[in-house]
């Protein structure tokens, strides 16, 4: 068993900011919009976007609830001063508030979604308001645990760190100099006091890495993986999310009824004719 | 002679703009006397073409206007161009064709279509089912599209049909990021230079760079003598327009040190091949 996430991050930025340059301008853009959340993804995204667009092509976007921490908020400010990006600050309190006033019995889950909604909605209205493609800032560790909502933050035009786990990621922060406040707090949603990933997810990023990487890149069987020393209910977890949150992946199915139909046999890349 | 490599973007299904590319660079590598310009695979469409194959399948000949334009260049500089061929039966195949002085004389339809992992070459495409070398003002050569060059006995086959010049046309989407280079651009080159030794032959690899969607071509185009010596090394992942001098004298020199070729026993293949596929 070989487990090796180490990247290359001087070859993976230039690479990353090339895919941000082609596939922003080449649908006639040139700018690019990005909530900062004031953790490592939105961070590195950022980085990576403003050396790819040019800083005053790219607009952060700090989108608070009351709950959020200051240090979110602050951290995210560490960011755009680094950077000089333009930036905004659009608090979603009052759009959340308002829907969580229809209904008191709010779950902390059905709160959370309801505010990566609200950010979207926010993000997207920039996008035209500002001209610029929102860019995705989910890494491949969330996404192939699904921990993300459907249509908030999993909603937007492209996505430069979505195949990279979340080791990779603080590699690849280290590089492009995210500053160290962000590189060494724990990950958080921080939809409400005091939330981190990891606790809510009940494993470690790391531990999730390297058995997503056997599992994915390595193409293990979760037999293997128990094998190799894996705890057997975490991977039966881990396995059971990626299979669970597929949806969250894929364009919903449309029900194939005539000869050609979208999503079949109508096949053709994003790019076509461009 | 002197060899240039178009390590070109394209733009995804659109003849016009990429044939007003090609001729603009065969102009531009004649000036600089090219001698012959090696164009990457499918470097007329783009890559990824799924249902937009047949759209831009063409017939070649002097009467489709994209060949004869591209024709016309040939009286200036010999070129490889790729592009989508439809037969008359209406089958779709991944082609390059070798131009020389107003005429096509090779064509070569790729025969191993790969359709796994991000590949899907067989949904869309019928496979070509020959490898023959061919003549030219330089010598005799033989084309490989990507695929056809990770089956050793496609460059085999070329190499015992005389061809001393072989011309690699990719469109190679790079993955693995751990090391220096991207692995898939590693393993490319390090083969390049394992056929250029073990056939003491020169390959010349030209491939494409740019995105589509998410994958990124990563270009490192290459000129290997029969030596294996590296001889010309485009950047990666940058278009640009590669000249380099292809001595053809080093044939002589390498096989004479080195008769890998003389001592070859394509008899002895061909009868162990003929027993292992009918045991």
């Amino acid at each position: 068993m070989n487990i090796d996430l180490s990247i290359n991050p001087k070859l993976v930025r230039k690479l990353l900011v090339r895919f941000l340059q082609t596939e922003i301008r080449r649908t006639g853009f040139q700018r690019a919009v990005l909530g900062l959340s004031g953790g490592i993804d939105s961070a590195l995204v950022a980085f990576l976007a403003a050396e790819a667009l040019g800083a005053e092509n790219l607009l952060c976007v700090r989108m608070p609830y009351e709950t959020s921490s200051q240090d979110s908020l602050d951290h995210a400010m560490l960011v755009i001063q680094k950077l000089g990006t333009p930036h905004l600050d659009l608090p979603i309190t009052g759009m959340a508030n308002a829907l969580f006033a229809q209904q008191p019995q709010l779950t902390n889950l059905r709160k959370g979604n309801i505010m990566a909604r609200c950010r979207m909605v926010t993000l997207y209205d920039q996008s035209e308001a500002f001209g610029g493609l929102v860019i995705g800032t989910g890494n491949k560790t969330e996404i192939l645990l699904g921990y993300s909502t459907l249509y908030g933050d999993g909603a937007y035009a492209l996505n430069p760190i979505g195949d990279l786990y979340k080791a990779q990621v603080r590699q690849l922060s280290q590089e492009m100099g995210v500053p160290a406040e962000i590189l060494n707090k724990p990950p958080s949603a921080d939809l409400w006091q005091g939330q981190t990933d990891e606790q809510e997810l009940g494993f470690t990023y790391e531990e999730a890495d390297k058995l997503l990487y056997l599992l994915v890149d390595q193409r293990y069987s979760p037999q293997e993986c128990i094998a190799a020393g894996f705890r057997p209910d975490f991977v039966q977890n881990v396995t059971r999310r990626i299979q669970r949150n597929h949806f969250k992946r894929v364009m919903p199915p449309i029900a194939k009824i005539t000869t050609r139909t979208v999503g079949y046999d109508f096949l053709y890349l994003r790019d076509w004719g461009t | 002679m002197n060899l240039a490599l178009a390590q070109i973007n394209t733009t995804l299904g659109n003849l016009p703009a990429n044939l007003e590319k090609h001729l603009s660079l065969a102009k531009e590598a004649a000036q600089a006397g090219a001698d012959l310009l090696l164009f990457p695979e499918l470097s007329l469409t783009g890559y990824v073409l799924q249902d937009l194959a047949a759209e831009v399948a063409l017939r070649p000949s002097a009467q489709d206007p994209n060949f004869r334009a591209l024709l016309e260049a040939s009286h200036k500089l010999d070129m490889v161009v790729g592009f989508v061929e439809q037969d008359s039966r209406f089958r779709f195949y991944i082609s390059a064709a070798y131009l020389s002085a107003g005429e096509i004389r090779h064509i070569h339809r790729k025969v191993h279509l790969p359709t796994y992992g991000i590949f899907d070459e067989h949904r869309y495409f019928a496979a070509g089912d020959t490898f023959r070398s061919f003549e030219t003002r330089f010598g005799r050569a033989g084309i490989l599209i990507c695929e056809d060059f990770w089956h050793i006995s496609s460059p085999y086959l070329l190499w015992m049909d005389g061809a001393d010049l072989f011309y690699l046309t990719s469109a190679s989407p790079g993955r693995g990021v751990t090391d220096k280079i991207l692995g898939s651009a590693q393993w490319v080159q390090d083969v390049n230079r394992a056929y250029a030794g073990l056939f003491t032959s020169f390959f010349a690899h030209a491939n494409r760079v740019g995105f589509e969607d998410g994958l990124n071509f990563f270009g490192g185009s290459t000129l290997f003598d029969p030596d294996g010596r590296r001889v010309a090394q485009a950047p990666f992942n940058e278009e640009s327009l590669t000249l380099t001098e292809v001595d053809l004298a080093q044939l002589r020199r390498t096989r004479t040190r080195l008769p890998l070729l003389r001592d070859e026993n394509p008899a002895m293949v061909a009868r162990e091949l003929e027993r292992i596929l009918h045991k």
